[in-house]
């Protein structure tokens, strides 16, 4: 049997997605234009995937960005993360839709699970609940320590530091019988003594992250 | 069996040496064959006020490293025949106690005695951690301020997590608070915590509040626990410490400001 004129076989390539933030054509050009000086000779005839999640919703001229890439000797080779009518004009344009291998694998955010502790926590002592919220019975002295992935609930007087959402979970909150901590703190921010006592002083009360800055809310007597 | 009561506190200078003598000598007192260790190995202080310095031969150390017997070591006390000390050494360091040495000299006393009393040296080292490991019971002396209140929270998580007990998973030692140097007036004035405010951090049984006294400091000179003395406050408060400790009911004395009397205001206390 003759040999196959062609073969079709799968391979993978890496390549550079450039994403686009903007629908304003000029404003892309001044800032690729100023990108590409710094190392020219690595995007000569670079193949790109353009990434347009950022404008999805915008209107914007695709022959006049295509055209703005070819000018500088950019090879589109294909469009992703894009809404219908730019997948239809990209098809227009012979330009290939491409979905990107591991659509960033939503990770899928693990089980949390709770930690209790039922004594106090002494001056010295450091309790970390890894991927989990951390209940205390009982309080956290001047110099102890209680941090948690997860949401911090104290039955009793926080005087020493706890941080929850130490991993990044901006949701998690630390809820106290009596806030008298020297340091709280979610998700990286924090707080000092004074700080918190200008919110409460020596009450119950929950604090939880609003936005960038951390708040205090009074809880129900 | 033995207790083993130690008597701690993280801080220093706050009354451990003083309390471990006078608890020890109260137990004696009551009839219970007692026993009192100095863990504070290179500054001995313990046989200074139990006044029996001159009567050391053989230390602590020389019985953990074999070179003595208990028998030669221990120093009867001459006010008492249930009390004996069991002085430390002034010439070693801390690192001479070891787990195993440590535990084996309790073991020896624990079989003819009924409590032994470790008098802890301050800090969270080598000497307070074996003080502290083998104990059934520990009394946490601390003072109306905070950073003495501040330390004994260190100790009690200590006891918690670095104790036998703790390691071996055992039922946890019994915690008691003893409030030393405690002056009601100053307490009135703001500059001192109160008894209430030191319990609520701590969150431990009170054992007893032995007010600032000048017997204190007199009956350390001269060699004599202060319990011996029962006609100042302290050594009463101390009776009144070591009834609580056997379980009687007593209640907490001189923790309210003494009314100065008609005379005392005429011509000074």
């Amino acid at each position: 049997m003759a040999k196959q004129n062609l073969e079709l076989k799968a391979t993978s390539f890496t390549l550079s997605v450039l994403h686009i933030n903007h629908h304003d054509l000029d404003l892309i050009a001044a800032e690729l234009d100023n990108k590409l000086a710094q190392a020219p000779q690595f995007f000569l005839g670079a193949p790109l995937v353009l990434n347009l999640s950022a404008i999805q919703h915008a209107q914007i001229d695709f022959y006049a960005l295509k055209q703005l890439l070819t000018d500088r000797n950019l090879i589109i080779v294909g469009i992703t993360d894009a809404s219908k009518e730019q997948i239809e004009q990209a098809k227009e344009m012979a330009i290939a839709v491409v979905k990107s291998g591991k659509q960033a694998p939503k990770a899928e955010l693990p089980k949390r699970a709770t930690k209790i502790v039922k004594q106090n926590v002494r001056s010295g002592q450091q309790i970390y609940a890894q991927n989990a919220d951390l209940i205390i019975f009982g309080a956290v002295g001047n110099g102890a320590e209680v941090i948690a992935d997860g949401s911090i609930h104290i039955y009793g007087a926080l005087r020493g530091k706890a941080m929850a959402g130490a991993a990044g979970d901006n949701q998690s909150v630390i809820i106290a019988n009596s806030l008298e901590a020297e340091l709280v703190s979610i998700a990286g921010q924090y707080w000092l003594t004074e700080h918190l006592q200008q919110y409460a002083l020596n009450q119950r009360g929950c604090v939880r992250l609003d936005g960038e800055s951390l708040t205090v809310e009074s809880l129900p007597q | 069996m033995a207790q083993i009561i130690v008597v701690t506190s993280g801080k220093g200078g706050v009354g451990k040496t003083t309390s471990s003598a006078a608890i020890a000598t109260g137990l004696a007192l009551k009839g219970k064959k007692t026993v009192v260790i100095d863990f504070d190995i290179g500054l001995r202080n313990l046989d200074l006020i139990m006044g029996c310095e001159r009567r050391v031969v053989y230390d602590f150390v020389n019985v953990i490293n074999g070179e003595a017997n208990l028998n030669q070591a221990l120093i009867k006390d001459k006010r008492c025949d249930k009390l004996f000390i069991l002085p430390a050494s002034q010439t070693r360091d801390k690192d001479a106690l070891t787990k195993e040495g440590v535990g084996r000299v309790l073991d020896d006393l624990a079989k003819d005695f009924d409590y032994i009393v470790c008098d802890s040296p301050a800090g969270i080292e080598q000497g307070a951690m074996m003080a502290l490991y083998f104990a059934d019971i520990a009394i946490v002396t601390t003072n109306p301020e905070v950073s003495s209140v501040r330390d004994s929270d260190r100790i009690l998580g200590m006891l918690q997590s670095r104790s036998r007990r703790a390691e071996q998973s055992l039922e946890p030692i019994k915690e008691y608070l003893l409030l030393t140097r405690y002056s009601p007036a100053r307490v009135k004035t703001g500059e001192m915590l109160g008894v209430e405010d030191v319990k609520e951090i701590l969150a431990i049984e009170l054992l007893g509040v032995i007010p600032e006294s000048q017997s204190v400091l007199k009956a350390s000179n001269s060699g004599v626990p202060v319990i011996i003395d029962q006609e100042s406050d302290a050594g009463l408060a101390y009776s009144d410490t070591v009834a609580r400790l056997l379980g009687e009911d007593v209640p907490v004395r001189f923790i309210t400001e003494e009314k100065k009397g008609f005379l005392k205001r005429i011509f000074g206390s």
